[in-house]
């Protein structure tokens, strides 16, 4: 299967040297990790110990690696409901987001908010949100407050492919352009809004809805951590030297259904072969940096390292005990 | 204590830009809310003193700027977040109740939304079904709320002083008849109110009238002519509908034996409703007879003028109920 063939984008994204070996291994390491945990989130619910939705990145994880690569420390992060991958990019801690899952008093919201509900101040991530499109609004407003406070950051508001036909978007990107709002908005198009394509859902480019606000737009191959990781870099250099915003489209594919309910049955089981054994982001990247030098023995300290982050995160979040009942009325207004 | 008088509106005015004077980080955006000085010139001369950057006109947008709002809120800013009237409000009230109301809960704490939404709610004068709707009801039933129904100039002031200090959302149900109002308000500089806490604005020992809003007025007027007639009626004036001072209203019910609640808001669910439940709940061997509600009518609000005024509760009605339950 061809690499997907850049779309003529709004305005053109340049071709990039390749990255230092280091980078290129962290970003391989982040993808992995991703992968990992998402493939024991997928086996933790299998066996029931994670409940209701669950949403997994399986395929996607060159997105947000290439995304977060290119973030300043002062930029936030907001997104939708499939968001474990985010938080693990954002640096919070792979047991916390597990035991989440496993709906535990050690998660990151102390088991009340679940798989699409987490948060980190100290992370600067803002959700994890369930309801498709929020994140949009609410990351402008993140975009906002940095603004407001003059301190240099960019929202970073990530929304997928269905979320970007919310009539809150078209408010935002209007509202974000007429301020000059520094937020990029990536679209992660994995090409099924939960079961309805693209081909069925959406009119037009998405990478192109901001040309009436003014706002420039690109589209880039998902499946390639290196093309997403310069076109943020391109991207977030444009929000914060112009002060405003970006939209940039980014081209994936979930291998797994739109949650763990989801058997999937409106897409080829050819079609999803094809990116798993043809586009995975992972392979690629591998292949890329041995030949650029890199050692096998390098990936398996990486696999091994992983593997045991996993596997703790894992039975921290199984070990840990379930929220007291006492917590059933804490934390709904502050100071109660 | 000095008082000076004042309208509603100045009121407002005055809480937001005291507010704003102590916190940098407390903004004003809206609909209209600069240039025009606010749809209901509740922002007269806040764009001169503070700038368009904390005293923003928003594009038409509702649903957007309600999220953006709590986005920065998320932050920990404090956006004052006008809504030209609360009917607009259900274009965003998706970010009001899943965004601002649940996430301090979703997140275990960690992140709270300090926000304030504000604007003129219930029917104001002939504007028709649309704009025209009590939603009391609907935001006080919202854990992750607080929910506040100022009458008079001072709990105008109080209130929304004490909502905008507050670290939850905080819903501000306005009302434009009051807008024009004058009363009087206490002239400290601290005057604040505490969210949470009735007010007994007339002490009476044989019914009592509960009301927010423009029906404490009508209470009072119902007040008056049951006093004429030798029925003392004692008026709480219940500013905040969530919390709900249940402790006010249970020892006045423990007092006089007998409740009427006065509400714009339609009858199922409605504010009435709870009350009737608690005190049922929470009096019943206090009371002498059944809890009477008078709420607006079960119907969208019609446009002819004789229509609407049958569709609004009116004081007459008030003093029908409180006369129904002291059975004269």
């Amino acid at each position: 299967m061809p690499k997907e063939k850049p779309k003529n984008n709004v305005v053109a994204l340049r071709k990039v040297p390749l990255p230092a070996l280091e980078d290129m291994a962290a970003l391989w390491r982040l993808m992995l990790l991703i992968r990992r945990f998402e493939e024991k989130a997928g086996h933790l619910y299998g066996m029931g110990n994670i409940g209701g939705f669950c949403h997994l990145y399986i395929g996607q994880e060159a997105v947000v690696a290439g995304i977060s690569s290119a973030q300043a420390p002062q930029d936030t992060v907001v997104t939708s409901y499939r968001d474990h991958a985010h938080m693990l990019a954002c640096g919070m801690p792979p047991g916390e987001i597990m035991a989440e899952l496993t709906g535990r008093a050690t998660g990151s919201s102390r088991g009340k908010g679940g798989s699409m509900h987490m948060f980190s101040r100290d992370h600067r991530f803002y959700g994890g949100h369930g309801i498709v499109g929020a994140s949009t609004s609410i990351g402008t407003g993140l975009a906002f407050a940095h603004k407001y406070r003059g301190d240099g950051g960019v929202a970073v508001a990530y929304m997928g492919d269905g979320a970007a036909n919310q009539g809150q978007v078209a408010e935002c990107y209007n509202m974000a352009a007429l301020w000059g709002l520094p937020v990029l908005y990536v679209i992660e198009n994995n090409k099924y809004a939960m079961g309805t394509s693209v081909n069925r859902g959406v009119a037009g480019e998405l990478y192109k809805r901001g040309e009436g606000y003014g706002i420039p737009g690109a589209q880039v191959d998902g499946m390639d951590v290196l093309d997403v990781r310069a076109a943020a870099a391109q991207a977030l250099a444009h929000v914060r030297g112009a002060g405003g915003p970006f939209i940039l489209e980014v081209m994936t594919y979930r291998y797994r259904g739109h949650s763990m309910s989801d058997p999937a049955q409106y897409r080829s089981k050819e079609e999803v072969k094809t990116y798993r054994t043809e586009r995975d982001p992972i392979a690629a990247l591998k292949a890329r940096m041995l030949a650029a030098g890199a050692e096998e023995e390098a990936f398996k300290a990486v696999e091994r390292e992983i593997k045991e982050i996993i596997a703790a995160a894992a039975q921290f979040a199984l070990d840990s005990p379930e929220p007291e009942e006492g917590e059933l009325w804490t934390d709904v207004v502050v100071g109660e | 204590m000095t008082t000076q008088t004042q309208t509603v509106r100045e009121a407002i005015r005055d809480a937001m830009a005291l507010e704003m004077r102590a916190n940098q980080d407390v903004f004003l955006m809206g609909e209209e809310v600069a240039e025009y000085q606010g749809a209901y010139k509740c922002s007269q001369g806040m764009l001169a003193e503070f700038g368009e950057k904390r005293v923003i006109d928003t594009p038409i947008t509702e649903h957007g700027f309600a999220g953006l709002a709590v986005g920065a809120a998320f932050t920990g800013l404090r956006p004052i977040v006008e809504f030209m009237t609360w009917n607009f409000a259900m274009q965003g009230i998706d970010h009001i109740i899943n965004s601002a109301a649940k996430t301090l809960y979703m997140a275990g704490g960690q992140l709270g939304c300090p926000i304030v939404f504000r604007g003129p709610n219930g029917a104001a004068s002939r504007v028709g079904a649309q704009h025209s709707q009590c939603y009391a009801s609907w935001y006080a039933h919202v854990p992750g709320l607080k929910v506040v129904s100022p009458w008079s100039a001072a709990d105008a002031k109080g209130l929304l002083r004490a909502a905008i200090r507050d670290p939850n959302p905080v819903v501000v149900l306005e009302n434009e008849l009051l807008y024009g109002q004058a009363f009087e308000v206490p002239a400290n500089e601290d005057f604040v109110l505490p969210i949470g806490r009735a007010h007994v604005e007339r002490a009476g020992a044989d019914v009592t009238i509960c009301a927010h809003s423009i029906m404490v007025g009508k209470a009072l007027e119902a007040a008056d002519a049951l006093a004429a007639d030798g029925v003392g009626a004692e008026v709480i004036n219940l500013r905040s509908l969530r919390p709900l001072d249940t402790e006010a209203i249970l020892a006045s019910v423990r007092k006089t034996n007998r409740i009427v609640i006065a509400e714009e808001g339609w009858p199922f669910a409605g504010i009435g409703a709870a009350i009737s439940a608690l005190v049922t709940e929470q009096a019943f061997d206090h009371l002498d007879a059944p809890p009477a509600r008078v709420t607006g009518a079960d119907v969208p609000m019609p446009y002819a003028a004789n229509l609407e005024r049958l569709a609004l509760p009116q004081a007459a009605d008030i003093v029908r109920a409180a006369r129904g339950v002291c059975y004269v």
